[in-house]
């Protein structure tokens, strides 16, 4: 369980990135972070695995506060896949990237040789294995960064901006991923302003503007709140829209999966004929 | 059909590194004035071809070009990048990469310094390009301080300012946020519809575009394999098979056919769909 208590945070250039966060993430949760760029959203998520720490406040994962634990003991529980795989990746084969870490919080070679194999096979990288990661595409490299933090399990899983430069088949089956893992009980924190892929996913959300959390709740309610979404310089997705203007026909107006409204519609015309 | 401003005949090209093509026996026309969307997954050679557009390739990136091609009547592989780039501007993912000098007005005139137009012009010309972008309010601030959105407008009107016949734009709202990603697509629309300008889209979101596009190009596996009208192509058995990302208006639109229910044409747009639904609920 992760929990902020009146969360500051000033980068040293003066910047205040976080004003009072006030949250708690159970086990088990899948949550999307959303807001405009620069509202304080990767911010936010490096406070989570101690990347970072509160100019006031406190961060506590699993009841430990994150000043008093290490980055590396933090890393173990919470797992952070960054938005640009270049930051993380620095080893010369797909194989030694997912190894570093492993070997980092001391398994055995037994242990570890069994959760490569396990990774690189999850992550359909198997191939790549004595690649250089430098040599792959973009959305490759993404799911190389993936594979190396799902390798030595951590409990809680977050994911900044893993749709950016994937195409719908990636995206599809990224979304299968997620759903799987969170169904093993892993809790599941994306970050992201891709609305569509929200939608797909229909995680509870947590929309950010200026540092601060403005609202809370399922996807269905805020996707379909426009004045609020508006605010956080997100706009509805598309079947939302739809059902937006059909309230006027006495449609429900909380919609935004495409298999629902077709539902929805099909009563609707159906009976007509 | 108009005048041809892009024309490729059996195009192949091979970077210097590459085992085989990026891309294939590619024949393409592109009409002067059109709004061509190109789509397809990673790696299907979308943004290679591309690069052909104002001759990166092969000037810059080197390797095999076989066949030809020409632009607004240059052939590329005789002309050397900066005469292809007088009718040509291409706009890119991260505007970060982009943008460098300290005002936004500066990045706009810079091009424009570069190839000695008169500092009249040069005013006038950065004024246009920033009021068609909705940035000029913002001219005097540095581009590392506007929002993303922002920053790709400054990026568009940088270009814009260069009076281009054609302009590439490779993905370029994938770090924008939704907002921002639509202010983008209605400029884009505009210098098409209002300036005539020949766009050329490369993006895998379809959903807000789709509606302004006169074309709609599927690539995979570096050959094109749909070149049509985005509403055939957008509901083509083959479009659903390699993955491309079909609009929410449009699937809705298809999972209503299968239910036996038939909207008056597939919509493109949540406001076309809207239109199509309240149609056929008032019957």
């Amino acid at each position: 369980m992760i929990v902020m208590e009146n969360v500051y945070f000033t980068y040293p250039n003066g910047v205040e990135a976080l004003r009072g966060i006030d949250l708690k993430i159970e086990d088990g949760e899948f949550i999307a972070i959303m807001g405009q760029n620069g509202a304080g959203k990767t911010t936010l998520v490096k406070h989570m695995n101690g990347l970072l720490k509160p100019t006031r406040g406190r961060v506590l994962v699993d009841g430990v506060e994150t000043t008093k634990v290490s980055v590396a003991k933090l890393a173990r529980k919470v797992g952070l896949v960054f938005q640009n795989p270049d930051h993380q990746l620095f080893s010369e084969t797909v194989e030694d990237e997912i190894r570093f870490a492993l070997k980092n919080f001391g398994f055995d070679e037994e242990t570890i040789k069994k959760r490569v194999d396990w990774a690189l096979n999850l992550l359909d990288l198997e191939r790549y294995r004595n690649v250089s990661p430098f040599m792959l595409s973009g959305g490759e490299r993404k799911r190389v960064a993936l594979a190396s933090v799902l390798a030595w399990d951590p409990s809680i899983i977050i994911l900044d901006e893993p749709t950016i430069g994937q195409d719908y088949r990636q995206k599809e089956r990224l979304r299968q991923f997620i759903m799987q893992l969170n169904q093993q009980g892993k809790t599941i924190i994306i970050v992201t302003h891709d609305v569509e892929f929200v939608a797909e996913c229909s995680p509870k959300i947590l929309l950010m503007r200026e540092g601060k959390i403005i609202a809370e709740g399922e996807a269905r309610e805020i996707l379909t709140d426009e004045p609020l979404l508006y605010q956080a310089s997100i706009s509805m997705p598309e079947i939302a829209k739809i059902f937006k203007n059909l309230s006027a026909f006495g449609l429900p107006s909380k919609v935004i999966d495409v298999y629902e409204a077709a539902n929805i519609l099909y009563e609707r015309l159906g009976d007509a004929r | 059909m108009g005048l041809a401003i892009i024309e490729a005949k059996d195009l192949t090209y091979t970077y210097p590194t590459g085992d085989r093509p990026a891309f294939k026996d590619v024949n393409l026309k592109i009409d002067d004035g059109e709004f061509i969307i190109i789509t397809g997954p990673s790696g299907c050679g979308k943004t290679t071809l591309c690069r052909c557009f104002n001759g990166l390739i092969p000037h810059f990136y080197g390797g095999r070009l076989e066949g030809e091609i020409r632009v607004c009547g240059l052939d590329v592989k005789e002309n050397p990048i900066h005469m292809i780039a007088r009718h040509v501007g291409m706009v890119f993912q991260n505007p970060e990469n982009q943008l460098f000098a300290l005002s936004v007005e500066k990045d706009v005139a810079f091009g424009l310094e570069n190839l000695g137009v008169p500092r009249e012009e040069i005013r006038r010309r950065v004024d246009w390009a920033l009021k068609i972008t909705g940035v000029y309010d913002l001219r005097h601030r540095a581009p590392h301080e506007l929002s993303g959105g922002q920053q790709q407008r400054v990026a568009i009107a940088s270009v814009l300012a260069m009076n281009p016949e054609v302009i590439v734009l490779d993905e370029p709202t994938s770090f924008i946020d939704p907002l921002g990603a639509e202010q983008i697509f209605q400029v884009i629309n505009s210098l098409n519809r209002d300036l005539g300008i020949t766009i050329i889209l490369v993006e895998h979101r379809l959903d807000l575009i789709s509606k302004y596009a006169d074309r709609m190009i599927v690539m995979n596996e570096g050959r094109i394999i749909l070149n049509g009208d985005p509403r055939e192509v957008l509901t083509s058995e083959e479009a659903r098979l390699i993955g491309v990302g079909i609009p929410k208006a449009t699937l809705l639109y298809k999972a209503l056919k299968a239910k036996g229910i038939n909207l008056n044409g597939p919509p493109l747009s949540s406001d076309e769909a809207y239109k199509l639904i309240a149609e056929a609920m008032s019957k």
